[in-house]
Protein backbone atom coordinates (compact mmCIF):
# COMPACT_ATOMS: atom_id res chain seq x y z
CA UNK A 1 0.00 0.00 0.00
CA UNK A 2 1.43 3.55 -1.03
CA UNK A 3 0.98 6.39 1.16
CA UNK A 4 -1.71 8.38 0.58
CA UNK A 5 -0.81 11.43 -1.81
CA UNK A 6 -1.33 13.89 1.10
CA UNK A 7 1.65 12.35 3.47
CA UNK A 8 3.63 12.03 0.74
CA UNK A 9 7.27 14.12 1.77
CA UNK A 10 6.79 16.88 0.01
CA UNK A 11 6.66 20.58 0.25
CA UNK A 12 7.37 21.48 3.79
CA UNK A 13 6.03 24.74 5.15
CA UNK A 14 6.27 26.60 7.58
CA UNK A 15 3.41 24.90 9.68
CA UNK A 16 4.42 25.35 13.60
CA UNK A 17 1.69 24.72 16.08
CA UNK A 18 -1.92 26.17 15.32
CA UNK A 19 -0.78 26.34 11.40
CA UNK A 20 -2.74 24.29 8.93
CA UNK A 21 -0.54 20.74 8.28
CA UNK A 22 -0.74 18.92 5.31
CA UNK A 23 -0.40 16.09 7.46
CA UNK A 24 -2.66 15.65 9.83
CA UNK A 25 -5.21 13.57 8.20
CA UNK A 26 -6.85 11.19 10.72
CA UNK A 27 -9.15 9.36 8.17
CA UNK A 28 -6.05 8.38 6.34
CA UNK A 29 -3.46 7.77 9.02
CA UNK A 30 -2.51 3.90 8.95
CA UNK A 31 -4.45 1.92 11.51
CA UNK A 32 -1.27 0.08 12.33
CA UNK A 33 0.19 3.73 13.28
CA UNK A 34 -3.20 4.80 14.85
CA UNK A 35 -3.06 1.45 16.78
CA UNK A 36 0.55 1.67 18.20
CA UNK A 37 0.20 4.69 19.66
CA UNK A 38 -3.07 4.38 21.01
CA UNK A 39 -2.97 0.94 22.35
CA UNK A 40 0.95 0.80 23.77
CA UNK A 41 1.57 4.46 23.88
CA UNK A 42 -0.04 7.50 25.55
CA UNK A 43 -1.02 7.60 29.48
CA UNK A 44 -1.91 4.42 31.13
CA UNK A 45 -4.50 5.68 33.79
CA UNK A 46 -7.10 2.85 35.33
CA UNK A 47 -10.33 4.69 34.57
CA UNK A 48 -13.61 2.97 36.64
CA UNK A 49 -13.53 0.57 33.73
CA UNK A 50 -11.56 -2.48 34.17
CA UNK A 51 -9.99 -3.45 30.47
CA UNK A 52 -7.70 -5.27 29.38
CA UNK A 53 -6.40 -4.20 26.73
CA UNK A 54 -4.83 -6.20 23.90
CA UNK A 55 -1.16 -5.86 23.87
CA UNK A 56 -0.15 -4.64 20.19
CA UNK A 57 1.69 -7.87 19.62
CA UNK A 58 -0.76 -10.11 20.60
CA UNK A 59 -3.52 -8.26 18.38
CA UNK A 60 -0.79 -8.50 15.41
CA UNK A 61 -1.00 -12.30 15.70
CA UNK A 62 -4.86 -12.32 16.16
CA UNK A 63 -5.25 -10.38 12.96
CA UNK A 64 -2.91 -12.07 10.75
CA UNK A 65 -5.51 -14.94 11.78
CA UNK A 66 -8.75 -12.42 10.55
CA UNK A 67 -6.97 -10.91 7.70
CA UNK A 68 -5.52 -13.88 6.21
CA UNK A 69 -7.30 -14.48 2.89
CA UNK A 70 -7.63 -17.69 0.75
CA UNK A 71 -5.08 -16.35 -1.57
CA UNK A 72 -2.47 -15.26 0.75
CA UNK A 73 -3.07 -18.78 2.85
CA UNK A 74 -2.75 -20.42 -0.75
CA UNK A 75 0.70 -18.24 -1.32
CA UNK A 76 1.73 -19.95 2.19
CA UNK A 77 1.13 -23.20 1.06
CA UNK A 78 -2.50 -23.88 3.34
CA UNK A 79 -4.67 -25.68 1.44
CA UNK A 80 -5.37 -28.36 3.06
CA UNK A 81 -9.28 -27.59 2.09
CA UNK A 82 -8.53 -28.90 -1.79
CA UNK A 83 -7.77 -31.97 -0.48
CA UNK A 84 -10.38 -32.33 2.43
CA UNK A 85 -12.49 -34.93 0.37
CA UNK A 86 -15.31 -33.66 2.24
CA UNK A 87 -14.79 -30.30 1.22
CA UNK A 88 -13.82 -30.83 -2.79
CA UNK A 89 -15.76 -30.62 -5.14
CA UNK A 90 -14.12 -34.30 -7.00
CA UNK A 91 -15.69 -35.79 -3.96
CA UNK A 92 -19.01 -34.64 -4.70
CA UNK A 93 -19.20 -36.37 -7.96
CA UNK A 94 -17.95 -39.75 -6.09
CA UNK A 95 -20.84 -39.10 -3.57
CA UNK A 96 -23.17 -38.88 -6.22
CA UNK A 97 -21.49 -41.82 -8.57
CA UNK A 98 -22.09 -43.89 -4.94
CA UNK A 99 -25.46 -43.57 -4.65
CA UNK A 100 -26.47 -44.23 -7.75
CA UNK A 101 -24.40 -47.44 -7.76
CA UNK A 102 -26.01 -48.07 -4.23
CA UNK A 103 -29.48 -47.73 -6.08
CA UNK A 104 -28.59 -49.87 -8.81
CA UNK A 105 -27.59 -52.55 -6.29
CA UNK A 106 -30.89 -52.07 -4.19
CA UNK A 107 -32.84 -52.25 -7.70
CA UNK A 108 -30.80 -55.66 -8.94
CA UNK A 109 -31.76 -57.30 -5.31
CA UNK A 110 -35.03 -56.41 -5.29
CA UNK A 111 -35.49 -57.20 -8.62
CA UNK A 112 -36.89 -54.09 -9.79
CA UNK A 113 -34.10 -53.14 -12.04
CA UNK A 114 -35.26 -51.70 -15.10
CA UNK A 115 -32.65 -54.11 -16.96
CA UNK A 116 -34.55 -57.10 -15.64
CA UNK A 117 -37.66 -55.90 -16.24
CA UNK A 118 -36.77 -55.73 -19.62
CA UNK A 119 -35.32 -59.07 -20.20
CA UNK A 120 -38.41 -60.77 -18.51
CA UNK A 121 -40.42 -58.98 -20.93
CA UNK A 122 -38.28 -60.05 -23.49
CA UNK A 123 -39.05 -63.90 -22.50
CA UNK A 124 -41.88 -63.60 -21.62
CA UNK A 125 -43.21 -62.09 -25.30
CA UNK A 126 -40.68 -64.87 -26.79
CA UNK A 127 -43.06 -67.69 -25.18
CA UNK A 128 -46.29 -65.40 -26.43
CA UNK A 129 -45.10 -66.34 -30.01
CA UNK B 1 -21.88 20.63 30.31
CA UNK B 2 -24.67 20.99 32.41
CA UNK B 3 -26.29 18.14 30.41
CA UNK B 4 -27.54 15.41 33.12
CA UNK B 5 -25.89 12.04 32.74
CA UNK B 6 -27.79 9.34 31.50
CA UNK B 7 -28.37 6.64 33.04
CA UNK B 8 -26.06 3.56 32.41
CA UNK B 9 -23.59 5.85 31.19
CA UNK B 10 -19.81 6.76 31.86
CA UNK B 11 -17.35 9.17 30.57
CA UNK B 12 -14.75 8.16 27.67
CA UNK B 13 -11.46 10.33 28.41
CA UNK B 14 -9.23 11.35 25.30
CA UNK B 15 -6.44 13.05 26.62
CA UNK B 16 -5.30 15.97 29.19
CA UNK B 17 -5.12 19.20 27.96
CA UNK B 18 -3.92 22.79 28.90
CA UNK B 19 -4.87 25.95 27.67
CA UNK B 20 -7.16 25.40 25.47
CA UNK B 21 -9.16 28.18 24.13
CA UNK B 22 -12.23 26.32 22.59
CA UNK B 23 -11.82 26.61 19.30
CA UNK B 24 -9.67 23.12 18.76
CA UNK B 25 -12.64 20.85 19.83
CA UNK B 26 -14.66 22.54 17.05
CA UNK B 27 -17.32 19.51 15.57
CA UNK B 28 -14.63 16.86 16.81
CA UNK B 29 -17.01 13.70 17.24
CA UNK B 30 -15.79 11.16 20.00
CA UNK B 31 -16.68 7.42 19.79
CA UNK B 32 -19.93 6.74 18.89
CA UNK B 33 -20.31 9.92 17.45
CA UNK B 34 -20.78 11.82 20.86
CA UNK B 35 -19.86 15.50 21.08
CA UNK B 36 -16.88 16.25 23.01
CA UNK B 37 -16.85 17.53 26.50
CA UNK B 38 -14.49 19.63 28.37
CA UNK B 39 -14.04 18.67 31.98
CA UNK B 40 -11.88 21.15 34.04
CA UNK B 41 -9.47 20.81 37.25
CA UNK B 42 -7.35 23.33 38.46
CA UNK B 43 -6.16 24.35 35.16
CA UNK B 44 -6.00 21.00 32.92
CA UNK B 45 -8.99 19.96 31.05
CA UNK B 46 -9.96 16.36 29.95
CA UNK B 47 -11.33 15.88 26.67
CA UNK B 48 -14.10 13.50 27.30
CA UNK B 49 -17.34 12.27 25.72
CA UNK B 50 -20.44 10.23 27.20
CA UNK B 51 -20.30 6.63 26.57
CA UNK B 52 -23.06 3.84 27.01
CA UNK B 53 -21.75 1.45 29.50
CA UNK B 54 -23.81 -1.11 27.24
CA UNK B 55 -20.95 -0.77 25.23
CA UNK B 56 -18.20 0.53 27.22
CA UNK B 57 -18.81 -1.53 30.47
CA UNK B 58 -16.56 -4.45 31.51
CA UNK B 59 -18.17 -7.44 30.10
CA UNK B 60 -19.11 -5.45 26.67
CA UNK B 61 -15.62 -4.73 26.33
CA UNK B 62 -14.30 -8.06 26.87
CA UNK B 63 -15.72 -8.87 24.01
CA UNK B 64 -15.71 -5.63 21.56
CA UNK B 65 -11.97 -5.09 21.95
CA UNK B 66 -12.12 -8.71 20.52
CA UNK B 67 -13.87 -7.16 17.51
CA UNK B 68 -11.41 -5.53 14.76
CA UNK B 69 -13.91 -3.32 13.12
CA UNK B 70 -15.44 -2.07 16.68
CA UNK B 71 -11.46 -1.55 17.34
CA UNK B 72 -10.59 0.22 14.78
CA UNK B 73 -13.78 2.39 14.80
CA UNK B 74 -13.05 3.72 18.20
CA UNK B 75 -8.95 3.85 17.98
CA UNK B 76 -10.00 6.13 14.72
CA UNK B 77 -12.41 8.19 17.02
CA UNK B 78 -9.81 8.46 19.89
CA UNK B 79 -7.25 9.64 17.35
CA UNK B 80 -9.24 11.97 15.76
CA UNK B 81 -10.54 13.46 18.76
CA UNK B 82 -6.52 14.26 20.54
CA UNK B 83 -5.64 15.17 16.91
CA UNK B 84 -8.10 17.75 17.05
CA UNK B 85 -7.35 19.41 19.82
CA UNK B 86 -3.42 18.56 19.86
CA UNK B 87 -3.39 20.86 16.79
CA UNK B 88 -4.03 23.75 19.01
CA UNK B 89 -3.15 23.34 22.46
CA UNK B 90 -0.61 21.07 24.05
CA UNK B 91 -2.60 17.67 24.58
CA UNK B 92 -1.59 14.42 26.61
CA UNK B 93 -3.30 11.35 25.11
CA UNK B 94 -4.42 8.68 27.75
CA UNK B 95 -4.70 5.09 26.28
CA UNK B 96 -7.77 3.25 25.00
CA UNK B 97 -10.58 3.04 26.34
CA UNK B 98 -10.34 5.00 29.89
CA UNK B 99 -13.87 5.54 31.11
CA UNK B 100 -14.86 6.70 34.44
CA UNK B 101 -18.62 6.73 35.87
CA UNK B 102 -18.95 10.14 36.36
CA UNK B 103 -17.27 13.55 35.43
CA UNK B 104 -16.72 13.87 38.77
CA UNK B 105 -14.98 10.82 38.84
CA UNK B 106 -13.04 12.15 35.69
CA UNK B 107 -12.25 15.44 37.93
CA UNK B 108 -11.35 13.71 40.77
CA UNK B 109 -8.78 11.70 38.50
CA UNK B 110 -7.26 15.11 37.24
CA UNK B 111 -6.54 16.01 40.74
CA UNK B 112 -4.72 13.08 41.88
CA UNK B 113 -2.35 13.02 39.15
CA UNK B 114 -2.54 16.71 38.61
CA UNK B 115 1.54 16.75 38.69
CA UNK B 116 2.26 13.82 36.09
CA UNK B 117 0.02 15.46 33.67
CA UNK B 118 1.27 18.56 34.43
CA UNK B 119 5.12 17.36 33.83
CA UNK B 120 3.74 15.16 30.82
CA UNK B 121 2.24 18.40 29.42
CA UNK B 122 5.05 20.56 30.13
CA UNK B 123 7.61 18.09 28.29
CA UNK B 124 5.41 18.53 24.86
CA UNK B 125 4.52 21.93 24.43
CA UNK B 126 5.69 23.35 21.64
CA UNK B 127 6.63 19.84 20.27
CA UNK B 128 5.10 17.92 17.92
CA UNK B 129 5.68 14.01 17.69
CA UNK B 130 7.18 12.37 14.09
CA UNK B 131 6.96 9.37 12.67
CA UNK B 132 9.89 8.03 10.69
CA UNK B 133 9.81 4.05 8.91
CA UNK B 134 12.83 2.80 6.84
CA UNK B 135 11.66 -0.04 4.85
CA UNK B 136 14.47 -1.99 2.71
CA UNK B 137 13.27 -4.54 -0.60
CA UNK B 138 16.18 -7.15 0.84
CA UNK B 139 15.07 -10.59 2.58
CA UNK B 140 14.75 -10.33 6.18
CA UNK B 141 17.48 -12.31 7.73
CA UNK B 142 16.60 -15.61 8.35
CA UNK B 143 16.66 -17.13 12.30
CA UNK B 144 20.45 -17.08 13.15
CA UNK B 145 22.33 -17.32 10.07
CA UNK B 146 25.65 -18.17 11.04
CA UNK B 147 28.72 -15.97 10.10
CA UNK B 148 30.53 -18.72 8.46
CA UNK B 149 33.58 -16.80 6.68
CA UNK B 150 36.09 -19.30 5.99
CA UNK B 151 34.70 -22.08 3.42
CA UNK B 152 36.61 -25.30 2.86
CA UNK B 153 38.81 -25.17 -0.26
CA UNK B 154 38.16 -28.95 -1.20
CA UNK B 155 37.16 -29.38 -4.77
CA UNK B 156 33.97 -30.87 -3.73
CA UNK B 157 32.65 -28.36 -1.84
CA UNK B 158 32.74 -25.30 -4.33
CA UNK B 159 28.95 -25.82 -4.54
CA UNK B 160 28.62 -25.18 -0.81
CA UNK B 161 31.08 -22.14 -1.41
CA UNK B 162 29.08 -20.66 -4.05
CA UNK B 163 25.98 -20.83 -1.52
CA UNK B 164 28.05 -19.66 0.94
CA UNK B 165 29.41 -16.69 -1.16
CA UNK B 166 25.26 -16.02 -1.70
CA UNK B 167 24.58 -16.04 1.69
CA UNK B 168 27.16 -13.81 2.52
CA UNK B 169 26.39 -10.97 -0.59
CA UNK B 170 22.66 -11.08 0.95
CA UNK B 171 24.15 -10.63 4.76
CA UNK B 172 26.08 -7.74 3.46
CA UNK B 173 23.16 -6.41 1.70
CA UNK B 174 21.24 -6.58 4.80
CA UNK B 175 24.18 -4.89 7.02
CA UNK B 176 24.29 -2.21 4.92
CA UNK B 177 20.73 -0.95 4.59
CA UNK B 178 20.75 -1.99 8.74
CA UNK B 179 23.75 0.69 8.44
CA UNK B 180 21.60 3.04 6.99
CA UNK B 181 18.84 3.12 8.65
CA UNK B 182 21.08 3.79 11.98
CA UNK B 183 22.40 6.58 10.54
CA UNK B 184 18.98 7.60 9.53
CA UNK B 185 18.10 7.38 12.74
CA UNK B 186 21.21 9.34 14.25
CA UNK B 187 20.72 12.38 11.79
CA UNK B 188 17.15 12.63 13.07
CA UNK B 189 17.61 11.90 16.77
CA UNK B 190 20.23 15.03 16.41
CA UNK B 191 17.15 17.14 15.56
CA UNK B 192 14.73 15.74 18.27
CA UNK B 193 14.33 16.35 21.77
CA UNK B 194 13.39 12.94 21.99
CA UNK B 195 13.43 9.57 20.55
CA UNK B 196 11.53 5.97 20.71
CA UNK B 197 11.75 3.47 19.12
CA UNK B 198 8.68 1.30 17.99
CA UNK B 199 8.68 -2.53 17.15
CA UNK B 200 8.43 -3.28 13.38
CA UNK B 201 4.79 -3.32 12.28
CA UNK B 202 3.13 -5.85 11.19
CA UNK B 203 2.92 -5.73 7.10
CA UNK B 204 -1.06 -7.61 7.41
CA UNK B 205 -1.48 -4.05 9.65
CA UNK B 206 0.37 -1.33 8.01
CA UNK B 207 -0.47 -2.89 4.33
CA UNK B 208 3.36 -2.36 3.54
CA UNK B 209 6.08 -4.82 2.25
CA UNK B 210 9.59 -5.04 2.83
CA UNK B 211 11.78 -5.42 5.56
CA UNK B 212 11.01 -2.76 8.11
CA UNK B 213 14.38 -1.71 9.88
CA UNK B 214 13.42 1.39 11.61
CA UNK B 215 10.02 2.53 13.34
CA UNK B 216 11.13 5.47 15.20
CA UNK B 217 9.30 8.50 16.69
CA UNK B 218 10.75 12.03 17.51
CA UNK B 219 9.45 14.62 19.38
CA UNK B 220 10.44 17.56 17.15
CA UNK B 221 10.18 21.63 18.61
CA UNK B 222 7.97 23.41 16.27
CA UNK B 223 10.95 25.76 15.68
CA UNK B 224 12.96 22.85 14.26
CA UNK B 225 10.16 21.18 12.31
CA UNK B 226 10.90 22.62 9.02
CA UNK B 227 14.74 21.47 9.37
CA UNK B 228 13.63 18.24 10.69
CA UNK B 229 10.96 17.83 7.31
CA UNK B 230 14.18 19.01 5.00
CA UNK B 231 16.58 16.18 6.77
CA UNK B 232 13.96 13.24 6.27
CA UNK B 233 13.68 14.70 2.69
CA UNK B 234 17.35 14.44 2.38
CA UNK B 235 17.38 10.90 3.65
CA UNK B 236 14.83 9.75 0.83
CA UNK B 237 17.18 10.07 -1.36
CA UNK B 238 20.05 8.29 0.20
CA UNK B 239 20.06 4.82 -1.00
CA UNK B 240 17.77 3.70 -3.70
CA UNK B 241 17.24 0.24 -1.91
CA UNK B 242 16.17 2.00 1.35
CA UNK B 243 12.33 3.65 1.74
CA UNK B 244 11.74 6.44 4.07
CA UNK B 245 8.31 7.14 5.13
CA UNK B 246 7.63 10.57 7.71
CA UNK B 247 4.24 10.72 9.48
CA UNK B 248 2.95 13.44 11.33
CA UNK B 249 2.76 15.54 13.26
CA UNK B 250 1.42 13.61 15.82
CA UNK B 251 0.20 14.38 19.42
CA UNK B 252 2.20 13.12 21.66
CA UNK B 253 1.71 9.70 22.26
CA UNK B 254 4.89 8.35 22.35
CA UNK B 255 6.39 10.65 24.66
CA UNK B 256 3.50 11.01 27.40
CA UNK B 257 5.17 9.10 29.70
CA UNK B 258 8.57 9.34 30.79
CA UNK B 259 10.39 5.89 29.81
CA UNK B 260 13.36 5.95 27.91
CA UNK B 261 15.24 8.28 29.43
CA UNK B 262 18.66 7.45 28.27
CA UNK B 263 17.13 8.28 24.50
CA UNK B 264 16.83 12.49 25.78
CA UNK B 265 18.71 13.74 23.85
CA UNK B 266 18.45 17.42 24.44
CA UNK B 267 21.90 17.79 25.43
CA UNK B 268 23.63 15.78 22.45
CA UNK B 269 22.37 18.15 20.17
CA UNK B 270 22.99 21.63 21.79
CA UNK B 271 26.37 20.48 22.41
CA UNK B 272 27.01 19.42 18.94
Amino acid sequence: MSEPPGREMSGYGGYGRGAPSPYRRTESANLADILERVLDKGIVIAGDIQVNLLDIELLTIKLRLVIVSVDRAKEMGIDWWEHDPTLSSGHRDMVEENRRLRDRIADLEAGTDDYQEEVEEYYEEDRRE
Amino acid sequence: MSDVQAPGSGFYVYGVTRGLTGEEVGDVRGVSGAPVRLIEKDGLTALASEVSLSEFGEAALRENLEDIEWLESTARAHHAVVDAVSDGAATVPLGLVTVYRSEERVREALGARHEEFARALDRVTGRTEWGVKVYADVKQPEAAAPAGKEAPSRPGTSYLQRRLVQRNTAEEERRRVLDVAEYIHCQLRDLAVATRLHRPQDPQLSGEQGWMLLNAAYLVDDTRVEEFGDAVKHLTRLDPDVRVRLTGPWAPYSFATEEEPEEEVEEAWQGS
